[in-house]
């Protein structure tokens, strides 16, 4: 297993360096001189001459592109995620605090979605064409669906202007009242699981149906277990293997719904970070956020196949 | 023997000339072989064709037109969907917004396919280190989130449609190529094309006569089903004020504008939010029912 995990975080340096290269050339794409682009058009007034002539030092501009790159690589091996422009920070004090929230959330809508995948998965693997299993093949449907953020505003509508059991949006961190930030998480986390949910109800269901015709079930039969037993105790733990690949290709989708989601419920995240940096044209903010969340799904995806080789030995001998 | 994909023994080349040259086995599209899946699917994807073609002629008032006297009025026989904040009729927005959804849809989908198509071919074909290069790109373009990509390349680019259409593109470009690699990989070494090499066929004779037609199939399945994905994209785009640029229509648009106004006026949000919701569910069946007419291994598993 220790061979397993040191060769699967060796083959992960490569992608690193490239994800890193694709998050620096996205300034490249902005039209014409980075600077002036982040600077925007205030720079024909004389006095911001120094501020772009500054900017252009400080992004290193006067450099050919990979030292640029090298140069900002360096910087973001020590933690330094650059300055954002709109307010004069370092990125790499503020972001942290932004990555919680839509981490949670994230996390909040796997726990979420596995919660609703397994009981769904398994009733229709166990009565397939059922009138059970036909009513979560159309809600698993819709669930793919709907968008999460038209989803969260539903929501607020049916929860928090209708029936006002549930407070509309905000957020409260866990540590500094559990009950409360859960109260303000459940519609955001319900909004981003369902699509996640959809997808893994429809690979348990398959992967359940294929392995309930395996002998070694026959086997838990014959010895007179209960149905119960057999799904549970036997089946259920081969069937979860696809499930967890699907989880792990996930995150990034994920990711992105919370993204999107945080920002109906005003939920102090990432995304609202994002979007606002866009707003403000304050670019290194931008590169910080993508980066991380690009690094964010690259470990959820060394972890996944952690699990995965934890889950299927046959894996880690290959 | 035939149609057999395990590798060929390239040293008895007669034998394999012997055998003819046998395409995979095609399916018959017969129309009494469709599910009822795709038939629902194909009814929503041809009613947004035909709204986003004749959006001119089916909606009572100019999308863009503002009556003062009208603002967030609800539902009435005189706007089926109510007017927005600034008094635009919804029900005109929205039927011009599939023309939105549609085209950045398709050609989203054209752009990343057509260069995740040319990727995947070159990768699957010369191999080598072209291959190792292209191919871990592609992996590291994957690993983004596809949303924060989509939403980090147009704030380089600056919002805008064609720059929508563009970031879409780029991040369903890696889905493209790896599909493609992967089935010319696995079609290369099938009878039919090493004996084609025998014959002397030379790459790119191989990739368009012989690897070509088989890998279409697959990338038309990947390729409807992505425009449901790349519909939802620019909706959360425009959602989140990165879109199409305003007054054009667009259902995301409409919806983060209407929503300031859940508790008074619910239509502003409902009408877009449903709009987006059928697109998706439209493009996933058609998508659906598409892979299971041209993928038989998912009939014999009885997969629905």
């Amino acid at each position: 297993m220790s061979r397993f995990v040191a060769r699967r975080l060796v083959a992960m340096v490569p992608l690193l360096i490239l994800v890193s290269i694709l998050a620096f050339s996205l300034v490249l794409l902005l039209p014409g001189d980075p600077a002036l682009a982040i600077l925007g058009d205030e720079v024909a007034n004389a006095n911001n001459k120094q501020a772009y002539y500054a900017l252009r030092k400080e992004l290193g501009l006067d450099e050919p592109v990979p030292i640029q790159y090298l140069t900002w690589a360096a910087r973001v091996l020590r933690g330094d995620l650059g300055t954002s422009i709109r307010n004069q920070t370092p990125i790499a004090s503020t972001i942290g605090g932004r990555m919680l929230p839509t981490i949670e959330l994230a996390l909040l809508g796997a726990i979420l979605s596995l919660l609703i995948a397994f009981p769904a998965g398994i009733i229709s693997a166990l009565r397939p064409n059922s009138m059970a299993d036909a009513g979560a093949t159309l809600a698993a449907l819709g669930g793919v669906a709907i968008p999460n953020f038209f989803l969260g505003i539903l929501l607020i509508y049916v929860m928090a202007v209708w029936l006002r059991v549930l407070p509309p949006s905000g957020y409260v961190a866990p540590w500094e009242d559990l009950g409360e930030n859960l109260k303000l998480m459940i519609m955001p986390a319900i909004a981003v699981s369902t699509g996640l949910a959809a997808v893994m109800m429809r690979q348990v269901r398959s992967a359940l149906i294929e392995v309930l015709q395996q002998e070694y079930i026959l086997t838990a039969r014959s010895k007179g277990l209960s149905e119960m037993a057999v799904v549970l105790g036997h089946a259920i733990k081969n069937a979860a293997i696809p499930v967890v690949t699907i989880l792990g290709q996930q995150v990034g989708t994920l990711i992105g719904g919370a993204v999107v989601t945080e920002t109906i419920f005003s939920i102090p995240g990432m995304g609202r970070m994002i979007v606002e940096a866009i707003s403000y044209r304050d670019f290194p903010v931008v590169q910080a956020a993508v980066l991380l969340l690009a690094m964010t799904v690259l470990l959820a995806n060394l972890a996944t196949d952690l699990v995965y080789g934890y889950l299927d030995p046959r894996i880690r001998h290959d | 023997m035939i149609g057999q994909t395990s590798a060929v023994d390239t040293t008895s080349a007669e034998r394999v000339l012997a055998t003819p040259a046998m395409p995979p086995r095609r399916r018959l599209i017969t129309w009494s072989n469709l599910s009822p899946r795709i038939w629902i699917g194909l009814a929503v994807v041809g009613t947004m064709l035909f709204l986003a073609l004749t959006a001119d002629f089916l909606t009572p008032y100019d999308p863009n037109y503002q009556d003062y006297s009208q603002f967030r009025v609800a539902p009435s026989a005189e706007h089926p969907f109510g007017t927005d904040q600034v008094g635009r009729d919804l029900y005109s927005r929205v039927v011009y917004g599939t023309r939105i959804s549609f085209l950045v849809g398709v050609v989203a989908v054209g752009i990343g396919l057509t260069s995740g198509v040319v990727i995947g071919l070159v990768a699957g074909l010369y191999r080598g280190w072209i291959d190792e290069v292209l191919m871990r790109v592609m992996d590291a373009i994957h690993a983004f989130p596809a949303l924060v990509l989509a939403l980090a390349i147009t704030a380089a680019l600056g919002p805008g449609i064609v720059n929508i259409m563009i970031a879409i593109g780029i991040v369903y470009m890696p889905s493209y190529a790896r599909l493609v690699r992967g089935q010319v990989l696995s079609v290369r070494e099938r009878d039919f094309v090493v004996a084609a090499r025998i014959l002397g066929a030379g790459s790119l004779r191989l990739m368009f006569l012989h690897i070509w037609p088989n890998v279409t199939a697959p990338i038309i399945v990947q390729g409807s089903l992505n425009v449901s994905s790349a519909i939802l994209t620019e909706a959360s785009l425009s959602f989140l004020g990165l879109g199409v640029r305003p007054p054009t229509p667009s259902w995301g648009s409409s919806l983060q504008s209407g929503y300031q106004y859940l508790s008074s006026a619910p239509w502003l949000s409902l009408f877009p939010g449903l709009a987006i919701f059928i697109a998706v569910l439209g493009f996933n069946l058609f998508g659906d029912g598409l892979r299971q007419l041209l993928d038989p291994r998912l009939r014999a598993r009885g997969e629905a």
